[in-house]
């Protein structure tokens, strides 16, 4: 069996996140990156997969400038196969569809019977390249899978629904988009890091991927970033005083008529 | 002089910095007050290579240099500093013995086991009689038909209570005083082999320390470890290389309290403003991470020339002096920054205090080390 993982590089998530001088982006300086946290998920059940078959390979792809290097090599060290990294000029300023096409473009370069990618990247949050992906090349997807069973050319996936748990089924090919809770991340052994070096790690350009500049890139983003901001800073906390039947009624109000959540 | 981690290092180190905080700390506080050992971490660590990071492939090991290992020492001891001393008594002391000195049977016997975790070393060199003194060895080696017959007992034995594998020295030729002492590999399960007294100790209370007894001990020929005579001078050659990893585990504990002073120093508030704004506890702070640097150039540059192959007794000595008590002394700051929290276990400054001072004491105390620094300057 076949398996692709699409990842991204972020920031860490402890990062204290500063908005750079263009008012539109962040300021990088001093990020510490690693790779997205539902990715590692992803990568966990292909590897698992992979384990439990006993044969077929783990690819992973990232789309990004050249330190997300750093991160492929991450996941060759968690064990995965091989690496693909899309680097173009023209594919900088992808939103969520330019980097699908490119990632798309790359997938179907070999055979691949299972895509996993994670539910959402920190940082933007927009879950959009998973199922982006299926669209592109036509195959089903279950999207925000907390429990993935492989059998006789299907998937049975569970998903997390407001309040139940869907059990949805497909046939493969397929995209699927990792939850927390799909798995347990593994640490890298330091036999795996010492080997990670010598896996392929293939960078892929925009003429290796047969695409048009046009359709990627800050060419051909659908969405900009116009204006980042932080969120406003916390407000302190309220302590209502008075007998527990007061207070209770006051607490009551507050919360539907200043904090509208009820 | 450029003193560099591999880039595979570099990347061990960030794995294990998340290891460290998600499965070593929160557990320490706990394994310290029981004085209990954290199996199921060194199960973990040993299943990812850390109980053979010096060792080739071949014998079951990751194959790393030196400095990288020094460097790894040093990230677990951030974590905790019991762990750092029973990673660097496993690999660097026992592990390492049969590895330097080992027949090659020898090293597939018990080096491949040990390197891939499955088994757990103990060393020791250190009697009730001896210590800083090795001449003082009493434990006997008397040769039969077969092989030997120990007797003795060894003191402050890490994993001494709890190992599979123990490199020991015995008093082979009584005439020769130190040219008569001789390193043996004792097997749990060995007839004669026996635990003694669990030490109740300071710090590194999680790190096990226990005494062995060896009664009438019945040890196979093919268990001389190095050449008979040789064991004296084959365990200095050892503990040149342990210090560099007691100064890793120094600066491990002592970037921990530097990690926890500015935490605590930038959260907590007197007179209106977080304490980091007062000169008073920014010198406390600059000098712990002057101290800390500095250090880890001492134990960097020790653990390159010992990769190149080169001698070195007095650059492990100044290491091991230096970082040491620099563990001590920005331990004893993160606490006094911390006021009376500090003196309380709410806190984890008070056990990097009391874990820092094994290190001034362990592998040679500092007097010794400055004995071995005087010598070398004298001769």
């Amino acid at each position: 069996m076949e398996l692709v993982v699409c990842i991204k590089q972020v920031p860490d998530t402890e990062t204290r996140i500063k908005i750079a001088a263009d008012g539109k982006s962040i300021d990088i300086t001093g990020i510490n990156w690693v790779v997205s946290p539902y990715d590692e998920n992803a990568l966990e059940e292909a590897l698992r997969i992979r384990e439990t078959k006993g044969e077929g390979g783990v690819a992973v792809m990232t789309l990004g400038p050249e330190r997300a290097a750093s991160a492929l090599r991450s996941c060759l060290a968690l064990g995965a196969d091989r690496a693909v990294h899309l680097q173009d000029p023209a594919l900088e300023g992808s939103d969520s569809l330019g980097t699908a096409r490119a990632l798309a473009a790359a997938i179907r370069r070999s055979r691949f019977d299972l895509v996993l990618v994670g539910q959402q990247g920190v940082g933007t949050d927009n879950s959009q390249v998973g199922p982006m992906l299926a669209e592109l090349l036509d195959i089903p997807h279950v999207n925000v899978v907390t429990k993935l069973e492989i059998a006789n050319g299907k998937i049975r996936a569970h998903r997390q629904i407001e309040g139940a748990v869907e059990v949805v089924e497909c046939p493969l090919p397929a995209v699927v988009t990792a939850q927390k809770g799909l798995n347990e991340p593994r640490y890298a052994s330091l036999k795996g890091i010492m080997a990670a070096k010598k896996k392929p790690l293939e960078r892929l350009g925009l003429q290796d991927l047969g695409l048009d500049a046009a359709d990627v890139g800050a060419a051909g983003a659908r969405n900009r970033w116009t204006r980042l901001e932080l969120p406003p800073a916390r407000q302190a906390g309220k302590i209502l005083d008075g007998e527990p039947e007061e207070s209770t009624a006051e607490l009551v109000r507050l919360l539907r008529d200043e904090a509208k959540v009820i | 002089m450029d003193f560099r981690i591999s880039e595979e290092a570099e990347l061990i180190l960030r794995e294990l910095k998340e290891f460290g905080d998600s499965e070593i700390r929160p557990k320490a506080r706990m394994h310290d007050e029981e004085q209990s050992f954290p199996k199921e971490v060194f199960s973990h660590l040993g299943k990812l290579g850390f109980m053979g990071i010096i060792f080739p492939q071949k014998y079951g090991g990751a194959g790393l240099s030196y400095i990288d290992y020094a460097a790894i020492i040093e990230e677990l001891s951030r974590a905790d500093g019991s762990v750092g001393l029973s990673i660097a008594a496993h690999n660097s002391l026992c592990s390492n013995h049969i590895y330097q000195f080992g027949t090659e049977d020898q090293k597939q016997k018990y080096l491949v086991p040990l390197a891939r975790g499955e088994k757990l070393g103990a060393w020791s060199l250190t009697e009730p009689t001896a210590g800083s003194d090795a001449g003082g060895t009493r434990t006997t080696a008397r040769k039969t038909g077969k092989g030997w017959i120990l007797n003795g007992t060894k003191t402050f034995a890490t994993h001494g209570g709890i190992c599979d594998t123990a490199v020991v020295f015995a008093v082979t030729d009584p005439e020769k005083k130190k040219k008569g002492i001789s390193a043996f590999i004792l097997e749990k399960g060995m007839k004669g082999f026996l635990r003694g007294k669990k030490e109740d100790k300071l710090g590194c209370r999680a790190s096990d320390t226990a005494e062995i007894v060896m009664n009438d001990c019945e040890v196979s020929a093919a268990n001389l470890l190095g050449q008979e005579g040789q064991g004296f001078s084959n365990a200095l050659h050892i503990l040149d290389g342990g210090r560099i990893s007691i100064a890793a585990l120094g600066i491990g504990i002592a970037r921990a309290s530097l990690e926890a002073s500015l935490s605590y120093s930038r959260r907590r508030e007197q007179f209106g403003v977080p304490i980091s704004s007062f000169q008073a506890i920014q010198w406390f702070l600059a000098d712990m991470a002057t101290g800390i640097d500095a250090a880890r150039l001492l134990t960097f540059r020790a653990a390159q020339l010992k990769d190149m192959g080169r001698p070195v007794t007095l650059e492990s000595s100044m290491a091991k002096l230096f970082a040491s008590e620099v563990a001590v002394r920005s331990a004893e700051t993160a606490v006094q920054i911390h006021g009376g929290y500090g003196y309380t276990k709410d806190y984890p400054v008070e056990r990097f205090y009391r874990d820092a001072k094994i290190c001034t004491i362990g592998e040679g105390t500092s007097e010794i080390q400055r004995l071995v620094i005087a010598r070398q300057l004298l001769d």
